[in-house]
C-alpha cells in the first residue's frame, strides 16, 4: 500500500544539522541548556538573532509538553517545519495565515469532547500581521466564545516572512517596503494598533505584553496564563534583525531598550483591570532604541521626528504609570 | 423508520446518528435548518457534541478542521457565499488529508444576490480536493452523509466529502425518508480512528512546508486516492445495500431507462426527479428516452459514463451552473469522457437551466428532448426570457 499521506505523519525531529554530532557536543551550548531534549529543537532555519525563534522556544518550554500548538502561516511556521523535518516535539498544526484561533477552537472543542482538556494546554500562535490584521476576526471569535486557549502574538512589527511589509502593528514612522521613506512620507504614517486594549475589551481573564529581552518575565506570564481557564492573550516583542536592520547580536539589547524607553510597555491585565506593569527606573531616551535599527535611520538627523517618537514613549510611561515613584 | 421530514431535518437526523463530536457553523450567508436542528439536538441532550457558534464560515471550516485533526469526527454545513468564504479552508482540509463530511445546500452566487437554488457554488469548488456527491432527493441526501463518512474515513482514502443537495428544493422540501436505527448505523460506521492526530502522547507535525522537492507528490497522492474512491464507493454502497436495503449500485451514476435509449439527458441533483417523470411519460408513448444521473462529480466516473452512453446516439447535458467563457461544468466532463474513444454519441448537446432558482418544469425537460432532434448545440439556455435582454428603445 503506497503512503498517500506522507506529509501528514511527520515524526522526525530536527537535530542541529549545521554541525556533525561530535562537534555539536563540543560547541553547541544547546546541550547544556537541555534544548535538544526539549520541546522546540535547534537546527531550524531561522535567521541568526531571530527574536521570534527565541520567543517561541521560551513560550513552549514554559508551557511544557502537554501542549498542542496551532500555528498561523508566517516565519515561525516556515523555519520550524520544512519537510521532512520539524523543530516541534509537541503536537503541532499549521493550517492558514488567519485561522489559528479558529483551528485552536476546534482542537479545544475536540479535547473537551474527548475528556482531555483538563490535562492538555492549547496554544495558538501567530505573527503581528496574522494576529492584528488578517487574523483579527478569528481571534475575536475565539476570545468572545471563551475557549480555554492561550493566544501568543509574536510581534516583530511587520510582515517579515514576505519581505518586511507594513502591518497594523508597525510603529509610527517605521520604514518598511510598503511604508517607504519618500519625499512626501517618512515611513509608516499611522500609530501601532492597540491590540492589548482591543483584546482586553473582550472581557477575557488575562492579557499581557512581554519581550524576549526579559525571558524570565515572559515565561512567568506564560505559566500564569496557562494556569487560568479561558482565553488568554500574550503579545511578545520579538526583534527581527533582517526587517529591523540591526546587527544580529543586538536582538536582546534592542528588545530591552524598547521596554526601557517606554516604547514597548510590559503590562498585565487581569479580568479587564490593569494589574501589573514593569516599572522603568530611569527611562532611556528613544534615540538609544532607534539608533541601531536601519528601519529608523531616516529619523536620526531629524529632531522633530524623534520628538514625535519620544512623545509616544512619554505617553506610555504616563498612561501605564511605568515610572518608579521617587521617595519623598 | 419511515418519517415525513424536511430535507434539512433528515440530514440533521442522520448526522446525529453518525455521532460527530464537534459541530461548527456560521448561520447567515446563507444557512439551512440543518445546523439549527443539530443545535437543538445538542441543547436537548440528544447529541453529545460540542456545538461551536463561530463568527464566519472561514472559522466554521477551521474549527472542524482542528477537531478532525485532533481525532474527533466533525460536521459543518453551508451554501453559496458561505461555501466560497470557506474555500481557502476547504482546500486546506483536503491537503491535510482530513476526512470531514459537510453538506452544501446548493444555491446561486452573487451578484446579483439570489438565495435560490442552482449548483454554481459547489461546482465552482470542484478542484478543492473534496469528494462531491449530488443527491436527487431527501433519502439520498441522508444516506450520502452516512456513506460519505464511511468513505472519507476509510484508512486508504482520508479525504473530505461534500454532500450536495439542492437548496430549498430539497433542504426545505418535505419527503418520506427511511431513517435507520442507531444500532444499524453503528454497525456500518465504526468510531473515527484516524491514522494520524494531534496527541500529546505521540507528537506529530501537521501542515508542514513542502518545498518543490515534496509538494508535487502530495498532489499526485491525492489524485491517486481519487482513483481509489472510484473503486471504494461501489464496495461501500454494496455494504450499504446489505445493511439498509437501498441500492445505489456503484454510487457513481444511476442509469434510468438508458439501456435501449436513443436520447438521454445527463444531469445531477433534484432535477433528476423531474427528468424521470418526463422519461416515464415519453416511454409510455413509446419514445426511447432515458436519464443518466451523475451522483459522484468528484471523482468523475468517466468510465462508467462512457459505458452507459457509448451506444446512445443523442445526449443532452443539463447544467445548473456555468463557467463563463467555457463549456458548462458537467458538459465539459461528458465531452471529456468520449475524447479519443472508439464509440461516442452522435451529438452531445449542452443546456443550461434553472440558474438562480428558475423552475425547471416538465415542459423544460420535454423541450430539451425535442432539441435533441436537431443538430448539436452548446450552452443553450433553457427558458430564457429574451424580452429582458432586448435593447432599450
Amino acid at each position: 500500500m503506497p503512503n498517500r499521506f506522507f506529509q501528514q505523519s511527520l515524526k522526525k525531529n530536527m537535530e542541529n544539522e549545521l554541525l556533525p554530532p561530535h562537534q555539536l557536543l563540543e560547541n553547541d551550548s544547546c546541550l547544556t541548556n537541555n534544548w535538544c531534549g526539549g520541546v522546540f529543537k535547534p537546527g531550524h532555519t531561522a535567521c541568526a538573532g531571530c527574536g521570534q525563534a527565541t520567543g517561541a522556544r521560551l513560550v513552549i518550554e514554559a508551557a511544557g509538553s502537554n501542549t498542542i500548538v496551532v500555528n498561523n502561516t508566517g516565519c515561525l511556521e516556515v523555519f520550524s517545519t520544512r519537510y521532512p523535518e520539524s523543530a516541534w516535539n509537541v503536537p503541532w498544526i499549521h493550517s492558514l495565515f488567519e485561522n489559528a484561533a479558529a483551528v485552536a477552537s476546534g482542537v479545544e472543542a475536540a479535547l473537551i469532547y474527548l475528556g482531555k482538556k483538563e490535562t492538555t494546554n492549547v496554544i495558538a500562535q501567530a505573527g503581528d500581521g496574522g494576529t492584528a490584521d488578517i487574523g483579527l476576526q478569528a481571534l475575536s471569535g475565539m476570545l468572545e466564545r471563551g475557549h480555554d486557549i492561550l493566544y501568543c502574538c509574536y510581534d516583530n512589527e511587520a510582515y517579515m516572512n514576505t519581505g518586511v511589509q507594513r502591518s497594523g502593528l508597525t510603529p509610527f514612522l517605521t520604514q518598511t517596503t510598503t511604508s517607504p521613506v519618500g519625499k512626501r512620507f517618512a515611513g509608516n504614517i499611522r500609530p501601532k494598533k492597540p491590540m492589548p486594549e482591543i483584546v482586553n475589551a473582550h472581557g477575557i481573564p488575562y492579557v499581557a505584553t512581554a519581550s524576549v529581552g526579559f525571558p524570565q518575565d515572559l515565561q512567568r506570564k506564560v505559566k500564569k496564563a496557562i494556569s487560568i481557564k479561558g482565553p488568554k492573550y500574550i503579545q511578545i516583542h520579538v526583534p527581527c534583525p533582517l526587517g529591523w536592520r540591526h546587527e544580529s547580536e543586538l536582538t536582546y539589547q534592542i528588545a530591552k531598550l524598547a521596554v526601557e524607553t517606554g516604547l514597548y510597555p510590559l503590562i498585565e491585565y487581569e479580568n479587564g483591570i490593569l494589574a501589573a506593569v514593569r516599572k522603568i527606573a530611569q527611562p532611556k531616551p528613544v534615540e538609544e532604541y532607534l539608533k541601531p535599527q536601519g528601519r529608523f535611520k531616516h529619523l536620526l538627523n531629524n529632531p522633530e521626528e524623534i520628538k514625535k517618537i519620544q512623545e509616544i514613549a512619554d505617553h506610555n510611561i504616563e498612561k501605564y504609570n511605568l515610572k518608579v515613584e521617587s521617595r519623598p | 423508520m419511515r418519517e415525513f421530514l424536511e430535507g434539512s431535518l433528515a440530514v440533521a437526523e442522520i448526522v446525529k446518528l453518525c455521532k460527530p463530536g464537534v459541530i461548527s457553523a456560521y448561520p447567515i450567508t446563507p444557512q439551512t435548518h440543518i445546523v439549527e436542528d443539530l443545535a437543538q439536538m445538542v441543547a436537548d441532550g440528544q447529541l453529545n457534541a460540542q456545538f461551536v457558534n463561530v463568527e464566519s464560515e472561514h472559522s466554521a471550516a477551521s474549527v472542524v478542521l482542528g477537531a478532525v485533526a485532533t481525532g474527533v469526527r466533525a460536521f459543518t454545513a453551508t451554501s453559496s457565499q458561505g461555501l466560497f468564504y470557506m474555500a481557502e479552508v476547504l482546500f486546506n482540509i483536503s491537503g491535510l488529508r482530513l476526512p470531514l463530511v459537510m453538506t452544501c445546500a446548493n444555491r446561486a452566487i452573487s451578484a446579483p444576490i439570489n438565495i435560490w437554488n442552482d449548483q454554481q457554488d459547489s461546482l465552482s469548488l470542484r478542484d478543492a480536493g473534496w469528494i462531491q456527491l449530488y443527491a436527487e432527493n431527501n433519502q439520498e441526501a441522508a444516506d450520502f452523509h452516512l456513506i460519505g463518512y464511511r468513505l472519507a474515513e476509510d484508512k486508504s482514502i482520508m479525504l473530505p466529502a461534500m454532500v450536495c443537495m439542492d437548496g430549498f428544493i430539497l433542504t426545505h422540501g418535505m419527503e418520506t425518508v427511511d431513517m435507520p436505527a442507531q444500532g444499524e448505523v453503528d454497525k456500518f460506521l465504526p468510531p473515527y480512528a484516524p491514522l494520524y492526530k494531534l496527541d500529546t502522547a505521540e507528537p506529530i507535525t501537521m501542515g508542514i512546508l513542502a518545498d518543490p522537492d515534496y509538494y508535487l507528490e502530495t498532489r499526485f497522492a491525492m489524485q491517486e486516492t481519487f482513483k481509489d474512491v472510484l473503486k471504494m464507493l461501489p464496495t461501500i454502497c454494496g455494504e450499504f445495500k446489505s445493511q439498509f436495503g437501498r441500492d445505489y449500485k456503484d454510487g457513481l451514476v444511476e442509469e434510468y431507462c438508458t439501456k435501449d435509449a436513443d436520447k438521454v439527458i445527463v444531469a445531477m441533483g433534484s432535477v433528476c426527479g423531474t427528468i424521470k417523470e418526463v422519461v416515464d411519460e415519453l416511454r409510455a408513448k413509446g419514445k426511447k428516452v432515458g436519464l443518466l444521473k451523475v451522483i459522484a462529480y468528484r471523482p468523475f466516473p468517466y468510465t462508467r459514463v462512457y459505458e452507459a452512453l457509448k451506444d446512445v446516439s443523442r445526449v443532452a447535458v443539463l447544467d445548473k451552473a456555468v463557467s463563463p467563457g467555457a463549456y458548462a461544468p458537467l458538459a465539459v466532463e461528458l465531452k471529456a469522457a468520449f475524447s479519443g474513444k472508439k464509440k461516442s454519441p452522435k451529438i452531445i448537446s449542452s443546456f443550461v437551466a434553472g440558474l438562480g432558482g428558475r423552475d425547471i418544469t416538465l415542459e423544460s425537460i420535454k423541450e430539451i428532448f425535442k432539441k435533441l432532434n436537431q443538430k448539436e448545440v452548446n450552452l443553450e439556455f433553457i427558458d430564457l426570457k429574451p424580452e429582458l435582454l432586448k435593447e432599450e428603445p
